[in-house]
Order: C-alpha cells, then structure tokens, then sequence
C-alpha cells in the first residue's frame, strides 16, 4: 500500500496549492495542480454541471480532467469528462424546443429535425473514447506550441443517440456525394476566422456507428461536451466528434477548407512521425486513434510499501479492442502478463491489473498494450510538428520501502 | 363546452410551465466564470499591445501556458499563424514589438 499523503502531494497528481503563488507577478489561484511539464501549474476551477477540472484556457474555454479520475473507472463521470473548443463565440442560450438539425446539400429529401424527432428514430449506444488529437501535447520533446495538455483530454462514455446513417437514409443521399459536412453552433470571434467545420467520408459517415448523440452516460450532453447534439465517430479523434451539431450537409467533393486541408493532418507514414523538429513531406487528416495503455492507481513518484503492489489502469485503441496489457519492472526487459476487466466495447476503456512483488528500492514501471490488429506501443516517443497522437509506453517511478 | 375551457386552460397551464409530453424544461442558458488570466506586465512597449489586441479573440492563458523560453522564433511564428491563418486584426507595424515582448516574458 503506498502513503496516500505522498500520492495526492506527488508530481503527477492533485497538488492542492495554497493561495498566494510564489510565482512573481502572478495571480494566485485558490487551487491549483502541477502538471509534470515545464509551465505545467495549472488552476482548478469548477464550471458548471463540472466538478473542479484542470483549466488550460478560459475563453473558449478547455479543461482537462485531472488524472486521478482514470483510476475511479472505465467509464468517465460527465462531471469529470474534458473540455475542448476552438473557437470562443460558444452557445449561450439554447432552447431545446426551437433547436434543430438541417440535413441538405446532395439528398434526395433535405430535412430539418428536431430534437423530439431524432429521438423518434431508432436510438443506439455505443460506449467510445474521446480523445483529443493532442491529448499529451507537453510532454513531446522538443515542446511544440498549441495546446499544452497533459494526459488528461480523453474520456470514456456512453453514448446515445441515433446512427448517423439513419438520418442521412431518411434524407437520401444521392449518388456522386463523397463526404458529409458538420457544422455546430459554436462561431469565430473575427468574420476572416475560418469557422470550425469538419468532413466524414460518405461511407464512413453511413458506416452504422457514426452517432448523433443526445445522452451521455444516461444523461443529457453536459453544456460544454455539445449539448444538445454531438457528433460521436467511434475510434476517431475528437476533432471530428462536432459538437452542438446543426448542420449536416453532403457534398460531392473533399471538404476544401483550414480545418480540414491545413489543421489536423500527420505525416503520411506508418508512424505519423517525423525526426525531431522536422517538418513532413507529405500529410493525411489524423483519423484513427493509435494504442495506448496508463497505469492509473499510481502517480510518478510514488512511495510505496516494498511488498505485492497492485498496479492498474487502462488501455484503448482506434477499434481493434485490447489484446493485451503488459507490465515491466525492469526498464523494459522482461515483461509479464495483466489480466484484463471487463470489455464494454472495443471503443471502450479497457481495464487491466496484476500484483507484482517489488522489493525496497526504486522501480520504473512500465505498461505497454497491444491490440487485436498487432498494433503495439513504441518504447520511443513519437514527433510531429503538431503534437499529436502520442503513445509511448508510459513509465511511473515508485519508491519502494 | 365548459369542460372543454377547464381543459384547454390546464393544457395552457402545464404548457406554461413546461409540463408537457414533450421535451421537458432544460437549463437553457450556460454561464462562464469570470475571466481570471492574466499577462506578465512589463515596461515593453509590447505588453500594451498585446493585450489591447490578442485578447480579442482568445484569453491571455492561451498565450501563458505556451512551453516556456521558445524564443523569438517561435513566437514570431505563432504571431504569424495569427494573422495569416486566423485573420488576427494586428496591424502589422505592431507585429514585432508584440512578438519581442512574448519572447522576452515567456
């Protein structure tokens, strides 16, 4: 068992500092964390339906769900689940009476939707993790500039909505139509910004899994996750997942605009990776989410009691499902076995643990997953000019005594 | 004809306050917290400028929480993709005072 003391004091977890910051100049925050990066003190604030998050910024705002919350299980609290916006004219006020969702563009039937009529249609679930493209940002070496989030811009829920494909068969989608447009509430600030509006390709679109979610976790959409729509692409990043979503337009073409041609893209390799503060020839749109795997239950620095240690977390990949989950004590050399819970999908969060005996000393344990397509985490970290798609094999420090 | 009125002003009623079979009353608004970031404030002439016109757009934690000590470089790009790729209104005689007031703060 480890000193509870030192895992809420620890480097990686809830540092709960005092009022009156030794940094000069600074505002003091009532609360804050110590993210594991240089810059990386953070304030916690509560917004509301949100228990107090990690705030990465404020206007729009993005908050990043402290990490301890993975430990508490696979599913992620609504109040806990992350924030992330691009563009700070967010919605305000939405009535959910007068809201409704256009369908146009390449359909036989353009339609115009409201929320009592998707939840008319057929509903569906899926339990899937979103996670944001830049999910770990400050922890790429050399840093790069954007968003500079620790591990915590992911979550894991059940959604519930109706198919993306049944909305877009009741309008007809006409032969020639390529990729199908979303658009939700949220604005630019400036008229020359381009407005956040993301493309699917058609079949992907009409794959039967694409969702158009109303519920999350047996609940409406909290505010900042999209409600009262969202956009839910299972084993996608989350720049896809377009919330508030209103507008749904097919087109016979490629979405030709920022978000689309100039954001979001990776090298167009099997590693999306380039050398180290290069820059890549060639670029494709992120799509798929890569395997990762975290132990949860103990942060960076740990003190712990020399003896059976149970050691725990999670693992998800892009939407093969876990393989198997790894553990290392010895930097990598041999590894043994977890035995993994319980899968509630192979979008899900998959937990795994075991018990390993470490004597006095300190450990680098180290947790590596593979998935069901072979796919299996790098011992090396992975660059990209932009940040995104990290997945090494993540290794905490414990000190055994 | 009278039942019907009794009727019709209950439907009214539970309309009114949002009791009806159909979508049930939600919080429809979302208020913010109020905005706490803030700059380091120093005597560039930058620091001015900075805050009069990058604040427009986003809040200044947007620039705070950027890795630290990247230079005069990476600062400059950042500024660059402002204006180019998201239609910042910064005047351009005021690009390289804002830049060199970011590189030398953060």
């Amino acid at each position: 068992m480890f000193d509870r003391r030192q895992f809420i004091m620890g480097a990686g977890g809830l540092a709960a500092a005092l009022a009156g910051s030794k940094l000069a100049g600074r505002r003091a925050w009532a609360q804050s964390v110590m993210l594991p990066f240089a810059n990386g003190e953070r304030p916690l604030v509560r917004y509301p339906q949100k228990r107090p998050l990690i705030k990465l910024t404020e206007r729009p705002p993005q908050l990043e769900t402290p990490f301890t919350v993975f430990d508490e299980g696979a599913i992620t609290p609504n109040d806990a689940f992350f924030v992330r916006y691009h563009l700070a004219d967010i919605p305000r006020e939405i009535d959910p009476n007068v809201f409704r969702l256009e369908i146009d563009g390449k359909v036989k039937k353009p339609l115009t939707l409201s929320l009592k009529d998707l939840k008319a249609m057929p509903a569906t679930e899926i339990v899937a993790v979103n996670q944001c493209s830049g999910n770990s940002r400050a922890f790429f070496e050399p840093r790069v500039g954007g968003g500079q989030l620790g591990n915590g811009a992911m979550g894991n829920a059940r959604w519930k909505g109706v198919s993306l494909k049944a909305v877009l068969d009741r309008a007809g989608v006409q032969a020639g139509a390529r990729q199908v447009v979303l658009q939700g509430l949220d604005q630019p600030v400036v008229a020359a910004t381009p407005d956040f509006v993301k493309a699917l390709d058609v079949d992907h679109a009409r794959d039967g899994e694409v969702m158009l979610a109303w519920a999350m976790n047996g609940a409406d959409l909290p505010w900042l996750n999209g409600y009262p729509l969202r956009v839910v692409v299972p084993g996608y990043y989350g720049t896809y997942w377009m919330k508030h979503v209103n507008q749904i337009t097919v087109i016979d073409a490629e979405l030709d605009n920022f978000w689309m041609k100039t954001a979001y893209r990776i090298p167009d390799n099997e590693c999306a990776c380039v050398p180290a503060g290069s820059k890549p020839d060639k670029t494709v749109p992120i799509a798929r989410l890569d395997v990762r795997s975290f132990i949860t239950n103990l942060p960076d620095g740990a003190a712990i009691k020399a003896g059976a240690t149970l050691v725990r977390g999670i693992a998800f990949d892009g939407g093969h499902g876990i393989k198997d989950v790894a553990l290392s004590s010895d930097g990598g050399k041999t590894w043994s076995a977890t035995q993994l819970g319980k899968e509630l999908g192979k979008y899900s969060f998959r937990t795994w643990q075991t018990t390993i005996k470490l004597p006095a000393g300190a450990h680098a344990l180290m947790v590596r997953a593979t998935s069901r397509s072979g796919e299996v985490q790098p011992m090396e970290p992975r660059w990209n000019p932009a940040g995104y798609m990290r997945n090494v094999v993540e290794t905490v420090h414990v000190e055994a005594a | 004809m009278k039942r019907l009125l009794a009727l019709a002003t209950i439907v009214t009623l539970a309309v009114a306050l949002g009791m009806t079979a159909a979508t049930p009353a939600r919080p429809a608004t979302y208020t913010l917290p109020a905005e706490a970031a803030t700059l380091k404030q120093t005597r560039d002439q930058g620091y001015a400028k900075t805050e009069a016109l990058c604040t427009t757009c986003h809040s200044r934690d947007y620039i705070s929480t950027q890795p630290p000590r990247k230079g005069k470089e990476f600062w400059a790009a950042e500024v660059n993709k402002m204006v180019t790729l998201y239609g910042a209104p910064i005047p351009e005689p005021y690009r390289s005072v804002i830049v060199e007031y970011l590189a030398s703060a953060y």
